[in-house]
């Protein structure tokens, strides 16, 4: 269980809870990320700059600040 | 008259779907919730007229969003035939408890899945027939932008209103989405198939380049440079080859016709509003590039990205990424990109944005600068120069989001859809310049033909040689000595509130010489110290009435842009006093 902020790059991982705030945490959930949900960071900006996450064939990028408090668990990588 | 409502997420093509069914010219692009005020268009559907209404993109029927609120009150208040749920065939995951909030509200739907095309070579499938008995509804697969699936779609649609059945939806038994998120992903496993992984995008292919840590911002810079010389090599031409069309109507039909005319009626009618209109005119073709080459950038998803590149350092300011891509629009042009802050979507932040784009160095600004700085500096200071009021324009701009961001916070849900790259149509490519041309000439023409009318009269009254202009010149001479401009320069800036391209041709007029004589006379006439002084007021001070006019329309609030205007005036006076008068006494010193 980590943080979807220090999560690695291109590392599959389980949504479990968001502690964000709560219009935040509807948006999000309306993009996909919601528990249970599978989510990957596929890259970090440059600058503190935010976050950019695949869940689903949905992209989007979200702040440092409300990736921190996010709690993810990650899954083993699969084959393929 | 029957009327049918288009709801759905954000980027899922509403908008395209929406001119595919009504030929009509909606605003379209690759952000989340572009579309403003409500579009409508009357369609003929069968043998009924249908009032079709465009609703702001919604991620969540009881979502606190502004949008949110709209598509909402929209929804309770309205009676409706019907409602087309678009949803993207690709997100289905997530999209398809859209659909299952309004049917629980009991809205009768269509639901149509766009993009079937991406869809398709992404490897999904949708069982839509077994999807639609489980709706209740029809649900169709379309490409809204290639047209595939709008007949049978129009066909449903006809369906729908021979029912003639009007319902209005009570909201009070709303439930939140969240209540259907295990119906959603029920039905999403057993009607959707998608293949177990993914095949590696193009996307994410040209991500790796657009958005490298070292390359992405240089290669920003270099786009909308490009943008902006491709506007100005086709657009310039164009600019200049309709001025002379319109002066030639004016020497060889108005003056002839005029020429009974008593004086004020004739230069009111010739020299006020002929000119200021003619003026107006000659911006359309470069509004119209301007917009057509933004269109292909915006639609094809690149705008997402450089917003994402800039926002960590944007944030630090107070704004987010998306401003700084408006404050680049801004260097081609302040109008467009402050009509562009409309997808900024929290009120404040799109206030706090709007503040800092009449800072940016436009290009009308630009050929004032290039023209003085050939005039008083050597070939190898100018670009310096130059240089030094374009870090001066953001420095200024940033700086102003940075003071002011306390009051301005954003309480916007922050987290953008990066949409996949997609190839812009040429359709509305064309549809979006011809919108957004329209509704320049629209804004503008009042208050430039105004302001043009009004220097007109300033200038030429009680005559020529005392006029009103010189008199207000001679009112601020102690304001603007202070700072090293004279009266001969503070009349063109006056002539500046109308619109920067004129100050040259004022300057010209005021002086009595033209060209290289100009040039000789302006180096004669101020030092470089009052130059750079003379081209920071200028960069700083309010940028043209057509800014002004569209600050106004877009934030819809007179104290605003009042404020906007005076923060923008005081500034520009206290900046270029303390870089006059500290050069001055530095000199001293030396």
């Amino acid at each position: 269980m980590c943080p979807l902020f220090e999560l690695s790059l291109e590392t599959p991982a389980r949504v479990l809870k968001l502690h964000t705030p709560a219009e935040l945490t509807q948006r999000l959930c309306a993009l996909g990320l919601r528990p249970g949900r599978e989510v990957t960071v596929l890259r970090r900006g440059w600058l503190g700059g935010p976050l950019q996450l695949r869940i689903g064939s949905t992209e989007l990028m979200l702040r440092r600040e409300h990736a921190r408090a996010i709690e993810v668990e990650t899954l083993p990588v699969r084959e393929g | 008259m029957q009327r049918i409502a288009l709801v759905g997420m954000p980027n899922t093509g509403k908008s395209t779907l929406f001119n595919r069914i009504t030929g009509g010219n909606a605003r379209v692009a690759n952000w989340p919730g572009l579309t403003v005020d409500l579009a409508t268009h009357r369609v003929l559907l069968g043998a009924k007229m249908v009032q079709m209404i465009d609703l702001p993109g919604i991620y969540d029927l009881s979502g606190g969003a502004e949008d949110e609120r709209i598509a909402q009150s929209f929804l309770a208040n309205t009676a409706l035939t019907g409602v087309i749920v678009l949803l993207n065939a690709t997100q289905l995951d997530r999209q398809l408890g859209l659909a299952l909030q309004l049917k629980a509200l009991g809205a009768p739907m269509v639901v149509a899945l766009n993009m079937a095309d991406e869809a398709r070579s992404a490897g999904i499938t949708v069982d839509t027939a077994a999807l639609g008995q489980k709706l209740g509804c029809p649900v169709l697969l379309i490409s809204a932008k290639r047209g595939d699936g709008i007949a049978d779609l129009k066909q449903a649609l006809i369906d729908l209103t021979s029912r003639n059945q009007q319902v209005n939806l009570d909201f009070t038994c709303l439930r939140a989405a969240a209540a259907f998120h295990d119906e959603e992903a029920h039905l999403h496993h057993h009607h959707v198939s998608r293949p177990p992984t993914m095949p590696a995008s193009i996307t994410a292919r040209i991500d790796r380049w657009i958005l490298h840590p070292a390359l992405g911002l240089p290669l920003f810079v270099l786009t909308m440079f490009v943008l902006f010389q491709l506007t100005f090599a086709i657009g310039t031409p164009l600019q200049d080859a309709l001025g002379s069309g319109i002066d030639w109507i004016k020497s060889s039909w108005l003056e002839p016709a005029l020429a009974g005319a008593p004086e004020i009626v004739r230069g009111a009618l010739l020299d006020g509003l002929y000119d200021g209109v003619g003026t107006v005119l000659t911006f359309a073709p470069l509004i119209f590039l301007f917009f057509s080459l933004m269109a292909v950038i915006e639609d094809s998803g690149y705008f997402a990205r450089a917003a994402f590149m800039m926002d960590g350092l944007m944030a630090r300011l107070g704004l987010d990424g998306r401003g700084f891509v408006m404050l680049m629009m801004g260097f081609g042009c302040n109008v467009p990109a402050l009509m562009g802050t409309r997808v900024i979507r929290d009120p404040k932040a799109r206030r706090l944005t709007m503040l800092t784009i009449p800072f940016a160095l436009c290009s009308a600004r630009l050929q004032i600068f290039l023209f003085l700085c050939a005039a008083l500096f050597t070939p190898a200071q100018a670009p310096w120069v130059l240089l030094g009021l374009y870090l001066a324009s953001i420095v200024i701009a940033l700086g102003t989001a940075w003071l002011l961001r306390k009051r301005f916070t954003s309480s916007e849900p922050f987290a953008l859809e990066l949409p996949p790259f997609r190839l812009p149509l040429f359709k509305q490519i064309r549809l979006r310049g011809w919108g957004e041309t329209r509704a320049f000439l629209r804004t503008a023409s009042t208050m430039i033909v105004a302001g043009v009318l009004l220097v007109w009269f300033l200038t030429h009254y009680p005559n020529e040689h005392h006029s009103y202009a010189a008199m207000v010149a001679d009112v601020l001479e102690p304001v603007l000595t202070p700072i090293g401009i004279h009266s001969e320069m503070s009349i063109a800036l006056i002539f500046g509130f109308v619109a920067k391209e004129v100050v040259l041709g004022a300057l010209s007029v005021i002086t009595g010489v033209q060209g290289n004589a100009l040039s000789a006379h302006l180096a004669s006439s101020m030092d470089p110290v009052s130059a750079i002084s003379f081209m920071l007021f200028t960069l700083i001070y309010v940028p043209c009435v057509a800014t002004v006019a569209t600050m106004h329309k877009e934030s819809k609030s007179a104290w605003f842009t009042a404020g906007s205007v005076a923060w923008s005036l005081g500034l520009a006076w206290v900046l270029c006093f303390v870089f006059y008068q500290g050069t001055r006494l530095i000199g001293g010193w030396f």
